[in-house]
C-alpha cells in the first residue's frame, strides 16, 4: 500500500500555489500547506486573515462563531508578517484559527454559551490558547457550543444552535454538528478557519469530529493545561484540537500540548513533535477490537465501517487481536454520576456577585436563586440538580463513591489490555452518522447522552482517544472511527489514524450552501 | 432510587436555583429518567474496589509558600454587577 510522502499532505495541489490565489482558495488549504506557503512568503497572513473573515461573514447562518473578532485578526495577522519578514517566525505563525468560547481569552467576551456569563470579559488568557499565540496563531473569534459545554448537539447553546454545513443526500433539513464543540467542528468544516479549539469531557470533541467530516483528538489527561478553560468536570475536562486531516491535527497538539505549573492535574512530560508520527510506519502494532463496543442493534453501516478500518490497519502491517474490555457497559451511567456531581460543584461560583449575570433578591440567597434561575438553561439546571443530588448527605456513598469505584474498574480494563501488549484500540466514534436539529433528547435527556456511548469511556480512564473521518451513511454523512492509545502515547494515534485517512474514500463536503 | 416532587424542591435549594411549581412535575420525570438510567450501576460488584482519585497517578504538586501575584483587585472586580471601591456588593446580610 502506498502512502503519499508525508511532506506532501493528503491532496496534492502542484498548481493552486503558483496561481494568483484568489480569496476562496486560500480557505481550501490544508492547515499544513498555509504555513508552509506563509513561511515561503506566497501568501501573507493579512491576506489569509482576509480570507477568512470573508468566508466567516458569509456563513452567520450557520452560527459558528459567539463573538467574532476580525480587527484582532488583522492586527495579529500584520504582527505575523513582520515576524515572518525578520526571521522570528514560530511554528504556526500567521495562521488564523478559532477559539471554543469555553477557553478565556483577554479582553474579549467569554461565555461557555451560557446567558450567566452573558458579557463576561476576562482579565486573563488561557494557558492553550496562550501557547497558540505564543507560537504566532491569529484570532478569527469565539466559536459557539453547548451551554457549559453540556450536550452532543450544540443545541443547549444561549446563542442559539450551530448548524452543520452537511447536509443528507437530496434533502435541506437542518443537521447538528453534534456537540459540545459543535461550532468548532462545524467551522472547521466548512472553512472558516484553519483549525479550533475544542474540548471534551465525555466526547465533546471525538464525537462533533465524527459529525462533521473533521479530526478531533482528546488527549491524555494532563497533556493540556486546564488553566483559563471554564470548568465542566475537572476530572475528565481536556483540552485538543479540531482539525481537516490528522496532520493538522498533530500541529495543533504540538503548540497546544505542555506542562502548566498553574494547573495541578497537568503533567510535566516532554512534548513530542507530533507531526513526525504522521505517515511513520505501523508495523508490528497490536490493534485491539474491543467485543463490547458491538452493541445490540448496531447499524450494518457502522458494522462495515468498522470492519474497513480493520482491514486497513491489517493492510498497513499491523496485527489485529479480540480483547475485552468488560465494564464498557457502565462507563456511560458512571459518567453520569460522576460529570454532573464535579459540575454541580464548579458551577457554584455563578452566584451574581463576582461576575456576569445578575437577578436581584430580596435578601443574598434570593439573589443567587434568583440569579441561577435564569442564568442557566435546562440542560445545565438538569445536571447541576442531578450532581446535586448525586453528593447530598446519604447518597454519596451509594452514588459517587460506587461511580468511582466502577471508574477504577473501567481503566483496569484498560490496563489489563495494555500490559497484554495492545498498543492501540479501534472502535467506532459514533453510533449513528448526524441527526436533524429537535430531532433527540426532547422527550428523554437520555436519548441525547446515548450519543456519547463509544466515547466517554476514554475520558474515564483518562486516556487519549482520536476520531477520524473513515466513511460516509447511506445519506451521504461522515461516519468516523475511533484509537484510543495508551497515556502520553498520542504519536500512535497519530500514526495509526494517518493509515485510515490515507485508505478511507474521501468524503466531500457539500456545495456551500450557506454562502 | 426515585425523587419525589418534595425532593426536587429540596434539591433545587441545595442547588440554589428557583424552580418554579408548575415545572416541579416535569423536573421530577427528568431526573427520575437520569436515576433509572443509572441504576444500572448497583448491579456492579466493587467490593474491595479502591475509588478513583486521580486518573493519571501523580503525586500532588507542592509550591513555594511565597507570595507570586497580589495587588490586582481592579481586574478582579471588573466582570462584578455591583462593586464599590474594591468590594463586591450583596444585599445586607447583617440586621
Amino acid at each position: 500500500m502506498g502512502f503519499p510522502s508525508p511532506a506532501s499532505g493528503r491532496r496534492e495541489k502542484p498548481d493552486l500555489l503558483k496561481k494568483e490565489l484568489s480569496l476562496t482558495d486560500v480557505t481550501e488549504l490544508s492547515l499544513a500547506e498555509a504555513r508552509d506557503a506563509l513561511v515561503k512568503k506566497e501568501i501573507s497572513a493579512v491576506d489569509l486573515a482576509k480570507a477568512q473573515i470573508g468566508a466567516i461573514e458569509q456563513a452567520r447562518a450557520l452560527n459558528c462563531f459567539i463573538v467574532e473578532t476580525p480587527e484582532k485578526a488583522l492586527a495579529m495577522a500584520a504582527q505575523s508578517d513582520a515576524r515572518l519578514a525578520s526571521g522570528d517566525a514560530g511554528p504556526l505563525e500567521g495562521v488564523p484559527l478559532g477559539i471554543k468560547d469555553l477557553y478565556c481569552t483577554k479582553g474579549v467576551q467569554t461565555t461557555a454559551a451560557s446567558h450567566i456569563l452573558k458579557g463576561f470579559v476576562p482579565t486573563y488568557e488561557s494557558t492553550v490558547s496562550a501557547n497558540l499565540w505564543r507560537d504566532g496563531a491569529v484570532m478569527l473569534g469565539k466559536l459557539n457550543l453547548d451551554e457549559f459545554a453540556m450536550g452532543s448537539s450544540n443545541e443547549t447553546s444561549y446563542f442559539g444552535p450551530v448548524t452543520s454545513p452537511w447536509r443528507r443526500s437530496g434533502s435541506n433539513v437542518r443537521l447538528v454538528p453534534g456537540g459540545s464543540s459543535g461550532g468548532s467542528a462545524a467551522a472547521v468544516a466548512a472553512r472558516l478557519c484553519y483549525g479550533a479549539t475544542a474540548t471534551d469531557t465525555g466526547g465533546s470533541i471525538r464525537q462533533p469530529a465524527a459529525f462533521t467530516g473533521t479530526v478531533g483528538i482528546k488527549p491524555t489527561y494532563g497533556r493540556c493545561s486546564r488553566w483559563g478553560i471554564v470548568a465542566f468536570a475537572s476530572s475528565l475536562d481536556q483540552a485538543g484540537p479540531i482539525a481537516r486531516s490528522v496532520r493538522d491535527a498533530a500541529i495543533l497538539m504540538r503548540s497546544m500540548a505542555g506542562y502548566d505549573p498553574k494547573d495541578t492535574t497537568s503533567v510535566d512530560v516532554p512534548v513530542p513533535n507530533y507531526e513526525a508520527a504522521v505517515g511513520a510506519s505501523v508495523k508490528g502494532k497490536v490493534i485491539g477490537i474491543p467485543k463490547e463496543y458491538r452493541l445490540d442493534g448496531m447499524s450494518a453501516e457502522i458494522e462495515k465501517l468498522w470492519a474497513e478500518g480493520i482491514a486497513w490497519l491489517k493492510a498497513a502491517g499491523a496485527t489485529i487481536v479480540d480483547i475485552s474490555l468488560p465494564h464498557t457497559r457502565y462507563a456511560l451511567p458512571a459518567y453520569y454520576i460522576v460529570a454532573p456531581a464535579e459540575a454541580s460543584s464548579n458551577l457554584a461560583r455563578y452566584d451574581g456577585v463576582r461576575y456576569g449575570l445578575r437577578v436581584p433578591g430580596k435578601d443574598v440567597a434570593d439573589l443567587y436563586e434568583n440569579t441561577r434561575a435564569a442564568g442557566f438553561g435546562k440542560e445545565v439546571r438538569r445536571r447541576v440538580m442531578i450532581g446535586t443530588y448525586v453528593l447530598s448527605a446519604g447518597y454519596y456513598d451509594a452514588y459517587y463513591v460506587r461511580a468511582q469505584k466502577i471508574r477504577t474498574l473501567i481503566k483496569r480494563d484498560f490496563e489489563t489490555v495494555f500490559a497484554d501488549g495492545v498498543d492501540a484500540i479501534l472502535t467506532p466514534a459514533t453510533p449513528s452518522a448526524a441527526f436533524g436539529v429537535g430531532e433527540k433528547g426532547e422527550a428523554d435527556p437520555v436519548e441525547m447522552y446515548l450519543n456519547d456511548i463509544f466515547t466517554v469511556t476514554v475520558n474515564m480512564a483518562g486516556l487519549p482517544g482520536i476520531a477520524i473521518p473513515a466513511g460516509t451513511s447511506s445519506e451521504g454523512l461522515p461516519l468516523a472511527l475511533q484509537l484510543i492509545g495508551r497515556a502520553f502515547e498520542e504519536e500512535t494515534l497519530f500514526s495509526l489514524a494517518s493509515v485510515i485517512e490515507q485508505s478511507a474514500p474521501k468524503i466531500e463536503l457539500p456545495p456551500k450552501w450557506w454562502a | 432510587m426515585s425523587v419525589d416532587q418534595a425532593t426536587v424542591r429540596r434539591i433545587a435549594h441545595l442547588a440554589r436555583i428557583k424552580v418554579a411549581d408548575e415545572e416541579v412535575p416535569h423536573l421530577a420525570q427528568e431526573l427520575n429518567a437520569i436515576l433509572a438510567f443509572i441504576e444500572e450501576l448497583s448491579s456492579v460488584d466493587v467490593e474491595g474496589v479502591e475509588p478513583m482519585t486521580s486518573v493519571m497517578p501523580m503525586q500532588m504538586k507542592l509550591r513555594a509558600d511565597v507570595v507570586t501575584e497580589g495587588g490586582e483587585a481592579d481586574p478582579i472586580v471588573a466582570n462584578a454587577p455591583a462593586v464599590e471601591d474594591h468590594f463586591f456588593v450583596v444585599p445586607k446580610v447583617v440586621e
